[in-house]
């Protein structure tokens, strides 16, 4: 899964993707400052259009994408597809349920919210830039709630649509606020295993075809 | 979802546990249920999709269930078209929180997909009901009225399909106006021109053929023209009267709506964000309190804006958020809450709530890291509550002593109400404490909210 990385030294290079531009200038403050030698920032957008052309011109390993972007929202640039070999770390205000799920089954490899702290956003850029997924404690628990009750229904493909019971301790404990060091430490695995399960989950996330996970998303609230 | 009513008040017979049992609060009366159409992904009117979450049963039995009683005598379009009629559109977009409803509007999300899944069933269900129609009209021979009558349905049913597109786009317009143009076409687009054209279409090729079957090709055309004239009688007639209620529904309730929008942003505005400013520039020498205020009303905002979760004692889920809300705003450290799944809160799960409240607010003062992890697991076998921090941690074995509070109100009190509390610390990696409590058992049906 890392190899990109691997292949890749040096720093990983970034497209912030944001219409506040007071926001996208406190990230590429905070990256600069913080992330020396880690995370270099190669350009900035505000909408759809200007992101899609950005990130075909620079070709960053990461972008850092708004949920909520004018013209159809950060899940349309994933859609567009500019850069085969970019990962999408999804930044947010909105911790709604239907955002999250939405934007990863779009394809992004993480979400956070913008309260992130400085450290942790590099942290997070350099997980998915290296190929793994980024879950925080709130995007855990809604894949439980998410993934919960699903023996009901026969599915049409068992093995996405449901957790594995190892999985399922691995996102009880990132949910509970654990570090993936903490959570190997706790399962008496190592972090690489800890990743490759990260890894699976949002795959699962990703493909599964239960409709229920997206009408799950729409619903929740409601509850 | 038309929510399934939360199971009414509390806890059934509860005889498990002793100690704090309040009167059965059963007595509370359950909101009415009603059932809906499903006008968000219908394939049709929404009818089948409506009406299987209304009885909780998949959706392709009662589809299945229409088409066979197609077959009598065509009973089930009848009933179909009947609920069309009757059935109360579902108005969930009307309950978004306000800032992912803004964000909609302004095309910053993007819109919904149709799931593709549940057409081919419908279309399957809809190919089976046709041959069944054919197959008792063979038997049967009804004859000549059987052709336009179905024809004439199609474009019914097209019309009115439409009518439901409109509808949706009326309640999604904020300006407020009703165009003439618009009830009838929404805001346009091929799919509704084509809708509104095919629909005529087809009632017209149906009123001809009838009478094409019934009479000559002259006798049609006076059908033909006698309908067309009754149909511009009667716009004459009434149409003025519809337009002016048009009018008057229009500027009453776009009144209504703005002032009740301003009202609302105002109200909110002012309790929340001008205070907090206020606040802020008062202590803006202190640092703590600075960032405990930014905090406070960060969380206000966003559950206000995006997520819609309350924080009172509906549920275990809410009073759970309540409690790291009071804790973040009574000792500055922040506290995330993640929940999965949820049930209704009673008196008998009030202990596991209070030592949770105990735990963090050890966490947020002896921790020392300003930030507090809690995390719980509603099932329908157990409540779990891990509360953890990245502290300094202490030594377990010595809290027996000069630990008052831990040992009291925590592990006892979990204990006397037949749960478990356990709590791991090292010097130097932090503190977890785990809440365990089992659930009575309930022989009501209790549905998880996880569904």
């Amino acid at each position: 899964m890392s190899q990109t990385s691997a292949q890749e030294p040096g720093p990983v290079t970034v497209v912030i993707v944001d219409d506040h531009a007071m926001f996208r200038a406190g990230v590429r403050g905070e990256l600069t400052s913080l992330g020396q030698g880690q995370v270099t920032v190669l350009a900035e957008a505000a909408d759809v259009d200007s992101a899609v052309a950005a990130i075909a011109t620079h070709r960053p390993r990461v972008v850092l994408l708004d949920v909520h972007l004018p013209g159809g929202g950060g899940v349309e640039v994933m859609r567009r597809q500019p850069s085969p070999d970019t990962s999408y770390l999804a930044l947010s205000v909105s911790d709604a349920a239907e955002d999250v799920i939405g934007t990863i089954r779009g394809g992004a490899r993480g979400y956070v919210t913008k309260t992130i702290t400085g450290p942790e956003l590099v942290s997070a850029i350099g997980r998915v830039a290296g190929g793994d997924a980024v879950f925080s404690p709130r995007l855990a628990g809604f894949v439980l709630d998410a993934f919960a009750g699903s023996i009901d229904v026969a599915a049409v493909d068992e093995d996405l649509d449901r957790l594995t019971e190892r999985e399922r301790e691995v996102m009880r404990l990132i949910a509970r606020g654990y570090a993936y060091k903490e959570v190997a430490k706790e399962l008496f695995i190592s972090i690489k295993t800890v990743e490759t399960h990260m890894s699976n989950v949002l795959r699962k996330l990703q493909l599964s075809s239960r409709h229920e996970l997206t009408r799950w998303a729409n619903d929740r609230r409601l509850l | 979802m038309t929510a399934p009513t939360a199971p009414a008040g509390g806890p059934a017979s509860n005889t498990a546990l002793g100690g704090d049992l309040g009167t059965d609060p059963g007595s509370a009366a359950p909101d009415a249920r009603c059932a809906f159409r499903d006008t968000h992904e219908p394939i049709l009117g929404g009818v089948a999709g409506g009406l299987a979450r209304h009885l909780g049963v998949p959706v392709l039995w009662v589809r299945a269930a229409f088409v066979l009683l197609v077959a009598f005598g065509g009973f089930g379009i009848a009933v179909y078209a009947g609920l069309w009629m009757v059935l109360p559109p579902d108005t969930r977009v009307l309950e978004e929180a306000p800032g992912l409803e803004s964000a909609s509007r302004t095309g910053k999300r993007p819109g919904r997909g149709r799931r593709l899944t549940d057409v081919g069933p419908a279309i399957a269900l809809g190919a089976l009901g046709f041959g069944l129609v054919i197959a008792v009209e063979s038997l049967l021979g009804a004859g000549a009225v059987f052709w336009p009558l179905l024809i004439g349905m199609a474009g019914i049913a097209l019309l009115w399909r439409q009518a439901d597109e409109a509808q949706r786009e009326r309640w999604m317009d904020s300006t407020g106006k009703i165009n003439p143009v618009r009830v009838v076409f929404g805001s346009g687009g091929w799919a509704s021109y084509a809708r509104v054209g095919a629909g005529v279409l087809l009632i017209v090729t149906a009123l001809a053929v009838f009478s094409l079957s019934s009479g000559s090709l002259g006798n049609a055309r006076d059908v033909g023209m006698a309908g067309l004239l009754g149909v511009a009688g009667l716009a004459i007639v009434v149409g003025p009267w519809i337009y002016r209620l048009a009018s008057d529904l229009t500027a009453e309730r776009a009144e209504r709506v703005r002032t009740q929008e301003r009202a609302d942003l105002a109200a909110h505005l002012h309790d929340s964000v001008l205070q907090t400013l206020a606040l802020i520039q008062k202590n803006a020498g202190d640092q703590a309190m600075v960032a405990r205020l930014a905090r406070s009303q960060e969380r206000d905002l966003r559950s206000w804006l995006y997520a819609g979760e309350a924080a009172d004692e509906s549920t275990l889920a809410s009073a759970l958020r309540g409690v790291g809300a009071a804790v973040e705003d009574t000792h500055g450290a922040s506290v995330d809450v993640v929940t999965v799944g949820d049930c209704s809160f009673s008196e008998v799960l009030r202990p596991v709530v209070s030592a949770a409240r105990e735990a963090v607010t050890n966490a947020a003062k002896h921790a020392g890291t300003g930030k507090v992890d809690m995390y719980a697991e509603i099932t329908v076998a157990a409540v779990d509550v891990f509360v953890r921090d990245r502290g300094e941690g202490f030594d377990p074995d010595t809290i027996a002593s000069d630990r008052y509070g831990v040992r009291n109100s925590i592990i006892d009190r979990m204990q006397r109400h037949g749960g478990t509390a356990e709590i791991r610390s090292a010097l130097g990696d932090g503190t977890e404490v785990r809440l365990h409590l089992p659930r009575p058992h309930r022989e009501t049906d209790e549905r998880e909210s996880t569904r």
